[in-house]
């Protein structure tokens, strides 16, 4: 019984060399305040390997030209660049088409773009939207302004004291109202990953479409947007090793495609005349003017390095993390983990007993600890669980047990300074 | 960058630990609530004003360490003094958390709470040290609320987003 998982434990081990993998990351060489870097604040932004660097380099050296307006052999190849990035990103997730696939500037966008093409096109006053007590900000505040404007109004799943959402209350929202759902599928600030497939087979069968905010699952599982059957999915670049003001919108096409327009602007049409325009295609109808192309490029470029080591095997090198710190932290008196769902990625928010956690943040720096500390763009999920705030460390692939054993020491000596 | 543990001297951890003049005023003449809305840090002062002199001051909420001591020594300070005194310290403890006063180079009050001058060095936390002097400030002026993002804030402090 006890032989099988220690043999997978131990061949997913020597796979997963992340001495070698650290390697790749320059920033993680930096040594602040003479103390090495132990970087754990990766749900914010992570860093970015010297294969995404090199290739933003070459583009920018060797390749740079406006896309999609000119027959000069620089143009086309620039043009060709980032489509090639949007096919690796469909096949990142496993889109069907890669016109499913819009670059957007991050997440935050992606869903402003969601509320703009479908919410404004097809929900009205007295309409409901269904979100979640664990959703970041953005994924809370473009909904309010829709119902602001067209009278529609917002329901909310709750969550029990583990900090995972309560599936038969999410169930009995659902009412002839109910137009949309949005959803997170890993909470940022609890680490909860929610399950998402069945609420979205849930919501299909009432025939309302889901958006997914995948901002802190796509860095650290293999997401598959065919097997969800989500309409929409949402991501930022810059948490999953590639660069800032770059993310995407999946769609599925036929949804896409009866959206309407979020900006508008130079690519996003095929005709124009002061009498009528008529709209591109899509995804081009969505990305109007000219794109972040060296960013999308770099993000292409993340996605093959994160699918070169595999995101299975970042997955359980993280969830060994994870079980480390957890186990860890639940051990030390006076230290109290928050949100303890039975399904989590690796995202470890924690209190210190009588220390603020703006205190714990300042003093584990002093040891070249960075964690995050504050509300996380959540404050729902704080007024739950009645915080102001809490620390947060989170994991990425090129952590190390040594470097949760670092956090650990450097809990301890925060409370020694506050005993 | 200063050593942080330079700021989490005894005396902040004590008044941390130890607040003075920690609780509410039963018949306030003036008072204000602080808020930054960043970390959640909040906190509310009461105060009775004799003519021109602060007769009576205190505060409570929930905060960080550094607002805390912050708050509990600014209590301790301005107890007895006028008006216009409790308003220079608050100008001068804003420019030195900020950065703004060289506290060798120029003639101030703030002695004791030359403490704080480590914070200018941690752009995050100079607003945590800053609050209770903004809302010290709201209260002289009647404002009901003080916040640290709010714009209209005549206290507010260019030192950049948490
Ligand atoms: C769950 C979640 N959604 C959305 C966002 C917003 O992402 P961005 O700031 O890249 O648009 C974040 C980032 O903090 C997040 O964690």
């Amino acid at each position: 019984m006890t032989a099988a998982p220690t043999t997978r434990k131990l061949r997913l081990a020597s796979a997963f060399d992340v001495e070698r993998i650290r390697a790749d990351f320059p920033i993680l060489n930096l040594k602040p305040g003479g103390k090495p870097l132990v970087y754990l604040d990766n749900a914010a932004s992570s860093q970015m390997p010297q294969q995404v660097i090199d290739r933003l380099v070459h583009y920018r050296t060797t390749q740079h030209a406006n896309i999609h307006r000119a027959v000069h052999t620089l143009s086309e190849i620039a043009t060709s660049e980032y489509e090639e990035a949007r096919r690796k990103l469909a096949r990142f997730i496993n889109a069907r088409e890669e016109r499913e696939v819009i670059f957007t500037s991050g997440t935050t966008e992606s869903i402003n773009l969601a509320m703009h093409g479908y919410g404004r096109k097809f929900i009205g006053a007295g309409d409901e939207i269904i979100l979640t007590t664990l959703e970041h900000h953005s994924n809370i505040v473009p909904w309010q302004m829709l119902c602001e404007e067209k009278g529609a109004r917002i329901r909310v799943v709750p969550v029990n004291d583990a900090g995972e959402l309560l599936i038969d209350e999410y169930e009995s929202l659902f009412n002839e109202r109910t137009r949309f759902v949005g959803v997170m599928h890993v909470s940022n600030a609890l680490g909860t990953v929610n399950p998402v497939k069945h609420m979205i087979a849930f919501a299909h069968s009432r025939g309302v479409p889901v958006l997914v905010d995948g901002a802190q699952a796509a860095p650290h599982m293999k997401v598959d947007v065919q097997d969800l059957d989500c309409d929409l999915y949402a991501f930022s670049g810059h948490k999953l090793c590639g660069p800032t003001g770059i993310g995407i919108l999946y769609g599925k096409a036929a949804l896409l495609e009866r959206m309407q327009p979020f900006k508008g602007g130079g690519d996003m049409i095929l005709s124009v005349t002061f009498e009528k325009t008529t709209y591109n295609t899509i995804p081009h109808k969505f990305e109007a003017g000219t794109p972040p192309i060296a960013a999308a490029i770099g993000l292409g470029a993340a996605v093959d390095y994160l699918s070169g080591i595999g995101m299975d095997a970042i997955a359980a090198h993280e969830l060994d993390l994870l079980d480390h710190a957890t186990a860890q932290l639940s051990r030390m008196p006076g230290v109290r983990i928050i949100g303890t769902a039975g399904k989590k990625a690796a995202v470890l928010s924690f209190m210190v007993d009588g220390v603020h956690p703006h205190d714990v943040g300042t003093l584990l720096n002093q040891d070249g600890v960075a964690i995050r500390t504050g509300h996380h763009c959540a404050q729902p999920v704080m007024q739950r669980f009645r915080l102001p705030a809490t620390a947060r460390a989170s994991f990425a692939f090129y952590n190390t047990t040594a470097e949760v054993d670092a956090l650990v020491a450097g809990i301890r000596s925060v409370q020694s300074v506050f005993s | 960058m200063a050593d942080p543990k330079s700021l989490y001297q005894e005396v902040i951890l004590d008044h941390n630990r130890k607040p003075r003049n920690y609780g509410t005023l039963a018949h306030a003449s003036h008072k204000a609530e602080g808020h930054n809305p960043l970390c959640g840090d909040h906190l509310s002062l009461t105060m009775n004003l004799d003519g021109d002199r602060i007769d009576g001051i205190a505060f409570h909420g929930e905060s960080c360490a550094i607002c805390k001591a912050s708050a509990s020594m600014m209590t301790a300070t301005v107890k007895g003094k006028t008006r216009a005194e409790a308003e220079t310290l608050i100008g001068e403890f804003r420019d030195m958390a900020t950065g703004k006063l060289d506290l060798t180079g120029r003639p101030h009050h703030l002695g004791r709470l030359t403490v704080f001058a480590g914070v200018r060095d941690l752009p995050t936390r100079v607003k945590c040290a800053i609050l209770p002097w903004h809302t010290l400030h709201a209260a002289f002026n009647s404002v009901v609320s003080a916040s640290t993002e709010s714009e209209d804030d005549p206290m507010h402090a260019p030192i950049g987003d948490a």
